[in-house]
């Protein structure tokens, strides 16, 4: 089967389901939604982003009826809202204070919708059962929402809202009180249910691992307006901002002076040899002699039979490279990008070079951001077009990973983060150190500002 | 020791000013009328010593009790008084209802004015308010100046001395205490509430009788006993506003009292009548525990 990509929003032909069209909300003189202007499209899992006060909810709001714009238009399947009250909407909505209500039962909490839908008494129960199944809530079904836990009651909320298998469900934070092993749990349950059903989610979350597991697509909302839209990747790999790049995930951010670059690049003699060991570098070791053999019967039926499905059998077994702390530094093996910018960032010290900069910013002052996870830490200067020294401040341990916290020579503080291949007694670089922070020339992005 | 204390200054004040006074009571009732001061008999003549406490105690019968269900006109006066008292607690929730809900739903900075001016009436004294109503009221009253007035009738209305008059002087008077349970039930609920019974497919009406008035339960219970209560004993009002016809316990008790000055008789009366109000009040009390369990 052809795996296509789920990409409505490129797709001129697909109709949204949700259309906003330059949507204003004021409350008074404060100004919610700031001319928002935004389509949705149907089996979406549209995630939205952004910090405390910036209009999420109200968003919601306005697609659940609970709040009418005071300009522009909202449309649902091509169908203008205005006049459409919230309970002719085919769409339900977590709230993200649950409002579960307080003189019911669980299970009644659940039922409630589909009574109202005038369903027949078996059909009801064996809806809500299933609901109290997914949220793991079957224990709790006689309680009433007072005598249970606050993790407890969003799952009863999430349930509530999931039970009458809405077109569009609309989650403000469904799982902020959930612990960890829940969280994931309930974000692959959604993920089933939005699979399942077709249903379109439009889901407020603070937790950005969410946002980027769950979602088709994430928008960043800053005060009102929604910054960027776009798929999780994209969002992070190419945020089209400071704020956007700052807001998702940890970023360094490297101001400077962009110039032209001119190809070829910096000439490689002005980098200093190296003196640590590559360990890709080094040419394959030899077979070993004791790995199995195939016979001549076997080579035949490979090169014959299965050569068109496997292709060439490998002469030697691969080996894995020995396990190293430092990411493999690609750059020995290919010759540095050439055209790009260069970044002047501190004085004496040699530009930054990056090959997907925008040469049209040459001249304007930019910032580089730089995911932690991107930069190499080492005590000898690589071989890389980009190396900058500083010194070692702090070094965070997080388990699987460490994030090292490093004062660049003349330069802003940086983070980089690095995967704990080896034990922690074993880490060769401490506090104080003077080391290399190193990255490719197309790690980076150059944001304008 | 403090903790001792602090449980026992409540069971004092109960035993002061209920237990006592309630023992006393009963004590005239089991006893004959006489004319004497007080009027009654026997007398606790302490000095007698123990022959004269058995005497005391020989002369105690339940004569006044027996007399209540010879003559019927005291159990008509107390099932007319529970008729009453239901009857005007009905109306009083229907009219304080929507008050409160109007109230609750105002904007924020209108309700401290609005509790204000339900309160208001408490600042001048009960019994000049219901001879208001009786000036509003009689024949040649506001209402009935104005009614003719405005040409709706022709000859004046008799509201005063029927039972009509007693409800509006009860409705009235009973109202706070019907809408300030309600308000408070209704002022703490979540608006969210409302809107989440209308995103699961409720009309306004139905989120109205599914989720506000499920919500609103305990302060409706709470204002009806407060309105029934106090109501079944009331005699101010049938005195003044009601007429020959209006029959409450209240006012039978006063007239035994003052009147006939048959204090036994009156006190049996109102013994029967703490008994019959004693199954509302545990209710009543019922409920506020429940109201508390399930705000705790
Ligand atoms: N009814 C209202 N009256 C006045 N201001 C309001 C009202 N509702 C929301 N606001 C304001 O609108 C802004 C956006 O609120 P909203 O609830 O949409 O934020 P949010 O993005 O959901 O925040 P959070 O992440 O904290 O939930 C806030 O500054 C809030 O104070
Ligand atoms: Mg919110």
């Amino acid at each position: 089967m052809a795996q296509t990509v789920f990409a409505p929003w490129d797709d001129p032909n697909e109709k949204p389901l949700i259309q906003f069209k330059n949507v204003t909300k004021r409350f008074g003189e404060f100004i919610a939604i700031d001319d928002l202007t935004q389509d949705i499209y149907s089996k979406e899992f549209f995630a939205l982003l952004g910090p405390s006060g910036c209009g999420k909810t109200t968003m919601m709001r306005i697609l659940a009826g609970f709040e009418t714009p005071t300009e522009g238009q909202i449309l649902i399947s091509g169908q203008d809202m205005s006049h459409v009250p919230p309970n002719k909407r085919a769409v339900n909505m977590m709230f993200q204070s649950y409002a579960l209500f307080p003189h019911l039962s669980v299970w009644d909490n659940i039922a409630f919708g589909l009574k109202r839908e005038g369903k027949d008494k078996d059909t009801i129960a064996a809806r809500v059962e299933e609901m109290l199944r997914l949220t793991r809530l079957d224990r709790f079904a006689k309680r009433k929402p007072h005598q249970i836990s606050g993790g407890q009651r969003q799952r009863v909320a999430l349930a509530r809202s999931l039970a009458k298998a809405p077109k569009l469900l609309l989650l403000d934070e469904p799982l902020g009180a959930l612990d960890k092993k829940l969280r994931q749990d309930t974000q692959f349950e959604l993920m089933d249910i939005q699979e399942k059903t077709g249903t379109t989610f439009v889901i407020v979350t603070h937790d950005q691992e969410e946002a980027m597991t769950v979602a088709s697509r994430v928008a960043v909302m800053d005060e009102g307006k929604i910054v960027q839209v776009a798929t999780p990747d994209e969002i992070y790999e190419a945020p089209n901002s400071i704020y956007v790049a700052d807001f998702i995930g940890d970023v360094n951010l490297i101001e400077g002076r962009a110039e032209a670059r001119m190809s070829p690049a910096t000439p490689r003699d002005q980098i200093e040899p190296t003196t640590t060991p590559d360990p890709e570098g080094a040419p394959p070791p030899p077979a070993k002699p004791d790995a199995p053999q195939p016979n001549a019967y076997g080579e035949w039926l490979q090169n014959t039979l299965l050569f068109p499905f496997l292709g060439k059998r490998a002469p030697n077994p691969k080996e894995l490279p020995a396990p190293s702390e430092t990411k493999p530094t690609p750059a020995l093996q290919s010759p540095v990008k050439t055209g790009g910018i260069a970044l002047h960032w501190a004085d004496g010290h040699p530009p930054i070079v990056v090959a997907n900069g925008d040469p049209q910013l040459a001249g304007a002052a930019v910032t580089l951001a730089l995911r932690p996870e991107k930069l190499n830490i080492a005590k000898n200067k690589p071989d890389t077009p980009n190396a900058l020294p500083g010194t070692v401040i702090d070094i965070g341990y997080l388990g699987n990973l460490s994030t090292y916290h490093v004062q660049l020579d003349n330069g802003p503080m940086v983070k980089v983060q690095v995967t704990n291949v080896r034990r922690i007694a074993r880490r060769d670089i401490t506090w104080e150190d003077a080391v290399w922070v190193s990255f490719s020339e197309t790690s980076g992005v150059v944001l304008k500002g | 020791m403090r903790r001792f204390l602090l449980i026992a200054v409540p069971y004092l004040w109960l035993v002061a000013l209920f237990l006592i006074p309630f023992v006393i009571v009963l004590k005239i009732s089991l006893s004959d009328i006489a004319l004497a001061r007080p009027p009654y008999m026997p007398q606790l003549d302490l000095s007698a010593g123990w022959e004269g406490l058995k005497s005391f105690f020989a002369a105690l019968d339940f004569e006044n009790f027996v007399f209540l269900t010879t003559d019927d006109l005291y159990w008509k006066a107390y099932l007319s008084s529970l008729r009453i008292a239901l009857f005007s607690t009905v109306i009083t929730l229907l009219v304080g209802y929507p008050i409160a809900y109007a109230m609750a739903r105002a904007a924020p900075e209108w309700r401290p004015t609005l509790l204000m001016l339900v309160i208001l009436p408490f600042w001048t004294s009960f019994l000049i308010r219901v001879y208001a109503w009786m000036g509003i009221l009689s024949n040649e009253g506001l209402l009935n100046q104005f009614l003719l007035w405005t040409g709706i009738i022709s000859s004046p209305l008799t509201i005063l001395n029927t039972n009509t008059a007693v409800y509006i002087g009860i409705v009235y008077t009973y109202l706070p205490f019907m809408i300030l349970p309600i308000y408070s039930a209704l002022e703490r609920m979540d608006d969210s509430l409302l809107e989440a019974a209308e995103d699961l497919g409720c009309s306004r009406l139905s989120a109205f009788w599914l989720v506000t008035v499920p919500l609103s339960k305990n302060g409706i219970i709470a204002g009806c006993f407060l309105v029934f209560i106090p109501v079944i004993g009331e005699f101010v009002i049938p005195s003044l506003l009601g007429g020959s016809g209006t029959l409450m316990i209240g006012k039978v008790l006063w007239e035994e009292f003052f009147s006939n000055r048959d204090w036994p008789v009156a006190s049996a009366v109102a013994v029967i009548l703490l008994l019959i109000l004693v199954i509302p009040i545990i209710l009543f009390q019922r409920n506020e525990q429940k109201q508390r369990e399930a705000n705790g």
